[in-house]
């Protein structure tokens, strides 16, 4: 990976010691006493997690998904979920001077019913597994759209320690929206653009997910040290 | 009239309930956003809204209860619309409404919510819990005002029938009850403003705050169902209102117009007024529309 510059995160065997140093306690296998007094064997990562791994969704075929396609794309409801520098172009996008509730687009508090996500800026390695752990919950289809240049190639933050360089090693990215930072009227041709691409059928990043998913995941799991959580969280 | 054109002119009178109250919706958000100097959406984006959410392409769920929460909310508006006399003197619009209905209207507005409280708290999430508690206690204390205006209203006309409650109504615009019975009217129209939750009193979603309170964990035609839901309820509450206290509607233009207006009284506070805190608003409920209820009771006896 060009954009991992530090030796040490290649080494599977640290690598392996500092995941189990950082799984959280209640997260370890252990036994538990029931009320009644019997010893039942839990393990949180197991018992509590889903371990399916994310299934491909075909699409339809012919006019009714051109339709429904149409309707995702008039109808694109955003994950407030900010990042770096670029999320505070985000809100500005509701307020009259740019309006974006006039092109079908809204925030949404919460993963569950957002259908498009924004990485706004430089992603650092503590909010990637954030970042991660939103998608991962967002129902299909779903759209990443990725702003300023921190995302396509790490920008002034190419040689940082601390954050990643290319968004789409880690998720696949639908449109990038190139600057630093892009103004809000960038960020709604940039909605124009995921419609567009929407229309087209071609926005099918979740499949692409879940095709690739071993790959995406070693890439991840190469940057995240203290991965406290399930492969894939639903 | 055989039971099949009953129950069909009444799920016909459900189509034309739920097309308008989208509509309504589309129209008050276009409103607000007007106050704001926004655009606004576009008058068709809840029917887009609605495809995109029934045709998301997978769900989760997290238990029985939590995929019944919608269904019961769900059952909540259709139970009202299924009750509810719509339109007077049409024999075809009086869907299944009976001598008691205003009782079991009174008992369907409020089970939806209890069912949405329980799959609501299956699903989990520390916030729809906040928004349950807040909403459940707030709409508690809606109860009291309105209830005591009802059952005002039930002791003038010393009927439990909507139907006969709206016929006591016409013949003019002072036969209303709003000019018959002021207090009673007060009491629920102040009411009125908890039933449909905006803004002072939208403390159970309290944007920016709690997000969206009890359907965070709700997604796809889960929420697909919440929101369909969500446009009848505000038509039909407000036919409600229409029949107790505005006189009813003896046509479906009429009943358009009025219960906009009705609609757009509790989106005018909306506009004008910052929202409420949980304890405020209890209290408020507890003060004002409690207290002309007492006095609309004390007047008729």
């Amino acid at each position: 990976m060009a954009q991992d510059n530090n030796p040490q995160h290649n080494d599977e065997k640290k690598i392996q010691e500092t995941r189990e140093k950082f799984l959280k306690d209640y997260n370890k296998k252990r036994e538990v006493e029931s009320p009644d007094g019997q010893k039942i064997e839990v393990e949180p990562m197991k018992d509590y997690f889903s371990q399916q791994r994310p299934q491909r969704k075909d699409p339809h075929k012919g006019v009714i998904e051109k339709f429904l396609n149409w309707a995702r794309s008039e109808s694109i409801w955003v994950l407030g979920f900010g990042t770096g520098c670029g999320s505070i172009e985000i809100p500005p996008l509701s307020s009259p001077r740019f309006d974006m509730y006039r092109f079908g687009v809204a925030m949404r508090p919460t993963p569950r019913q957002s259908s498009a996500m924004i990485i706004s800026g430089y992603l650092s390695v503590k909010t990637l597994k954030r970042a991660i752990r939103s998608y991962e919950q967002m129902m299909q289809p779903k759209f990443v759209m990725a702003l300023g240049s921190c995302t396509i190639n790490g920008g002034m933050y190419w040689d940082s320690y601390n954050t990643i360089n290319r968004l789409d090693h880690y998720m696949p990215v639908d449109v990038y929206v190139a600057g630093c930072m892009p103004r809000p009227e960038a960020l709604l041709a940039g909605f124009n653009q995921l419609k567009k691409r929407i229309r087209e059928g071609r926005a099918e990043g979740a499949n692409q997910y879940a095709d690739h998913f071993d790959w995406y995941k070693a890439n991840q799991k190469k940057i995240i040290k203290d991965w406290n959580m399930p492969d894939y969280n639903w | 009239m055989d039971l099949l054109t009953r129950v069909l002119f009444t799920l016909l009178g459900l189509f034309i309930i739920l097309n308008w109250g989208l509509l309504m919706t589309a129209i008050m958000r276009k409103l607000t956003a007007r106050v704001g100097k926004r655009v606004g959406i576009r008058w068709y984006q809840p029917w887009i809204n609605l495809v995109k959410l029934y045709s998301n392409r997978n769900s989760i769920s997290h238990g029985v209860m939590f995929q019944l929460g919608p269904v019961f909310r769900l059952l909540g508006g259709v139970g009202l619309v299924m009750f509810m006399p719509l339109i007077y003197g049409s024999e075809l619009f009086t869907n299944f409404s009976f001598a008691g209905d205003l009782v079991i209207i009174l008992y369907i507005k409020f089970f939806g919510m209890l069912g949405m409280a329980l799959g609501a708290g299956e699903g989990g999430h520390p916030y729809s819990a906040i928004g349950v508690s807040r909403g459940l206690s707030q709409v508690t204390t809606v109860e009291l005002p309105f209830t005591l205006a009802v059952i005002a209203l039930a002791v003038q006309y010393n009927t439990l029938s909507i139907t006969e409650i709206v016929a006591a109504q016409q013949g003019g615009i002072l036969n209303w009850t709003l000019f018959t019975n002021p207090v009673a009217t007060a009491a629920a129209l102040l009411s009125m403003l908890g039933i449909f939750m905006h803004s002072p009193f939208d403390l159970h979603k309290a944007p920016n705050e709690i997000p969206i309170g009890p359907p965070t964990e709700y997604h796809s035609s889960y929420l697909g169902i919440l929101r369909t839901n969500a446009a009848i309820l505000h038509v039909i509450e407000a036919v409600l209102f229409m029949n107790l206290f505005f006189g009813g509607a003896t046509s479906w233009p009429m009943l358009i117009v009025k219960t906009f207006l009705i609609y757009f009284i509790s989106v005018f506070v909306g506009v004008v007024f910052p929202r409420f805190r949980i304890e405020q608003s209890v209290r408020w409920f507890l003060q004002v529309p409690l207290i002309l209820g007492i006095v609309a009771i004390i007047l008729i006896l």
